[in-house]
């Protein structure tokens, strides 16, 4: 695709300067030049920006309370002080919930569309999985309230609780209310999923026809050749597509804000009721009591900034590589 | 498996004749080994459509779901009236539709601007270093939780002017579809044929005119499509929304004043108690997924009748 759409004639109008001088204009040439310079220059300024702006509101915070912000559970907005370590703690588990459930659904479809399933089913299918991506949080949010943790409630939370010896895991113990860390987890799941199939299903097609085709040959079924001769070649690109699927996670605010429960708390069990850092974001912010409060939010959003940040460089660079790979 | 198949391979060689009881055995196997491992490929092949299936019925469940609680509270008043106070029935979300659309202008014209110039950058700078960090920053961008943008929109301009303001929020949308415009846009234009470019060139224009003039236009469908889809996507934020644009139950189209917008209300309504209010919240749920995949599914038609054949 690359040899195709890569301009025969790169953009530096100095090296030839042929179309320049015919038309008499290398001032506009130098004028557009700089424009969309300027405006590609927006998205890194962009990015610094942000982190400044984040970075200075969290500085008081960071000041009063150093590293304890990380590690202590006491976040008491009256008594002015602040430990982010519930949220922290529900941020990561919420992911691994989502990330278990909807990695290997994830690799199934994309797998599916990519090896086994009929060009004519290829299409719509993906479209369907892709669509997932599109509902909006605050929809997923409120489907969850109503349809989503009702369900868990009633029939998943005590059949879980009722498995012979997973039941008695201190995982599933307690009283099943709802809002809980589960169907925050669950919720995401569902959200994640499209990232995670379409990342791995692109990767997986970029995959070279003669690294199947050497398989077959050599007798391999179509099976063994997507698990010997295909998803090794594509591994770091998958590995890459289920961790730009954890960035989401990590971020994601409405749909757990609605659903995760929203208590400072470090519980063992998944029924119980958390918190995320986005969002304690989301609930506290508009009603913060004071600078500092609000500054210890605003540290909250550094950390999740900064987390996202190199869960997602991590990723792009996975993902980069097999398809440069796969270039050359 | 090598085994197997030098066997099966060297026994016709060696022995044209009837095959001996050694080969008979080695041949029985095969075809045990084979029948099994076609048995993995079938259910293999069983649990990765399983899985397919799995991940569609979200999607239907989530659509039927809307359909069925949304439809019955949509009418025209949905359309043209405001809320009314708690507690009463009826009432509609026509202040949250109007803010939602002027959010989404504000958005735009931040967003579009930058995002096409940079993707311009990026397709006629192909392999050079600055483009190279710009479109992996604008990925990573991309990825960043919409909710930093809130705090940072909210630190930026809600702080210094001492309120909450339409003109804050759609800032805040403004720069997440910076990165989606920017990846569609040089996505589009590295789908218009090089020849084109060089015939344009040839015919003498400049290279800001080739670029703008025969360039772009040409992948201007596809660019718009692009900008429908971040719209879509942005329509639906109700993260940075939360303290930036924070809502209004009363009319209001000023940039300077907080503004009502469809995803905060609904969020407000079903984090409610009263059924009221999660009736509407269905409602509004319902016209909200309604635009988004309208938006969505025009994109994917409009895209594939124009580059679905040709390229790629």
């Amino acid at each position: 695709m690359s040899d195709a759409t890569r301009p025969l004639v790169t953009a530096r109008p100095d090296e030839s300067g042929l179309g320049a001088r015919i038309d008499g204009s290398a001032v506009g040439d130098t004028i557009y030049r700089w424009t969309t310079t300027a405006f590609a220059l927006c998205v890194p300024l962009l990015l610094v920006f942000i982190a400044m702006e984040v970075a200075a509101a969290a500085w008081p915070a960071v000041r009063s309370f150093g590293f304890g912000f990380l590690t202590s559970s006491n976040w008491d907005p009256a008594n002015g002080s602040f430990g982010a370590a519930p949220a922290i703690y529900g941020t990561i588990v919420s992911s691994v919930i989502a990330l278990v459930i909807a990695t290997p659904l994830a690799l199934g479809v994309a797998v599916f569309l990519s090896e086994f399933a009929p060009s004519w089913l290829r299409q719509p299918v993906a479209f369907l999985v892709d669509l997932l991506a599109a509902i909006p949080s605050v929809v997923y949010g409120l489907w969850g309230i109503f349809v989503l943790q009702p369900l868990l409630r009633e029939y998943v939370m005590p059949f879980l609780a009722g498995l012979p010896v997973v039941g008695r895991s201190p995982l599933f113990q307690g009283p099943a209310y709802g809002p809980s860390m589960l169907s925050a987890g669950l919720i995401l799941a569902i959200m994640i999923l499209p990232f995670i199939s379409a990342v791995s299903r692109e990767v997986l097609m970029a995959v070279p026809r003669s690294q199947r085709e050497a398989a077959l040959a050599l007798g391999a079924t179509k099976w063994e050749t997507i698990a010997d001769a295909v998803v090794p070649y594509a591994r770091s690109g998958i590995i890459g597509g289920v961790i730009l699927g954890l960035g989401r996670a990590l971020g994601e605010t409405m749909a757990v804000t609605m659903l995760i429960g929203n208590v400072h708390q470090i519980s063992a069990s998944l029924f119980a009721p958390g918190y995320t850092m986005a969002s304690l974001i989301a609930n506290e912010f508009a009603e913060a009591t004071g600078d500092l409060h609000l500054s210890a939010l605003m540290a909250v959003g550094g950390v999740l900034f900064a987390v996202t940040l190199i869960v997602n460089a991590l990723a792009r660079w996975l993902v980069w590589r097999v398809s440069r790979e796969a270039r050359a | 498996m090598t085994g197997t198949d030098t066997s099966r391979g060297s026994a016709p060689i060696a022995a044209p004749g009837r095959p001996s009881g050694v080969q008979r055995a080695a041949a029985e196997r095969t075809r045990r080994t084979i029948g099994r491992r076609g048995a993995v490929n079938v259910i293999m092949m069983g649990i990765t459509f399983a899985a397919a299936v799995v991940a569609t019925l979200p999607l239907i469940f989530i659509l039927g779901h809307l359909l069925r609680e949304g439809a019955s509270s949509i009418d025209l008043d949905f359309f043209t009236r405001m809320p009314k106070p708690v507690g009463e029935a009826g009432g509609g979300m026509a202040n949250a539709m109007v803010g939602t659309l002027v959010l989404i202008l504000i958005a735009s014209g931040l967003g579009l601007p930058i995002g096409i110039g940079a993707g311009l950058y990026l397709a006629e700078n192909r392999g050079t270093l600055l483009a190279n960090s710009v479109r992996f920053l604008s990925d990573v961008l991309n990825g960043l939780p919409s909710i930093v943008m809130g705090i940072f929109a909210w630190q930026f301009l809600v702080r210094p002017m001492g309120q909450f303001s339409a003109l804050a929020g759609g800032i805040a949308l403004g720069a997440m579809m910076i990165p989606l415009v920017t990846r569609t846009t040089e996505e589009m234009i590295c789908l218009v044929p090089v020849a084109l470019r060089e015939a344009a060139l040839a015919l003498g224009y400049a290279r800001w005119r080739t670029s703008l003039v025969v360039v772009l236009r040409t992948a201007l469908p596809g660019i718009v499509t692009g900008a429908l889809v971040a719209v879509s996507r942005i329509a639906g934020e109700t993260a940075p929304l939360l303290f930036t644009a924070l809502g209004n139950n009363f009319w209001s189209v000023s940039l300077r004043e907080p503004i009502a917008a469809l995803p905060l209300q609904i969020f407000t309504y079903a984090t409610g108690p009263y059924d009221e209010q999660h009736a509407l919240a269905w409602a509004g749920a319902l016209v909200l997924i309604g635009i988004v995949l309208v938006i969505s599914l025009a994109a994917r038609f409009a895209t594939r009748s124009r580059f679905g054949r040709g390229g790629d």
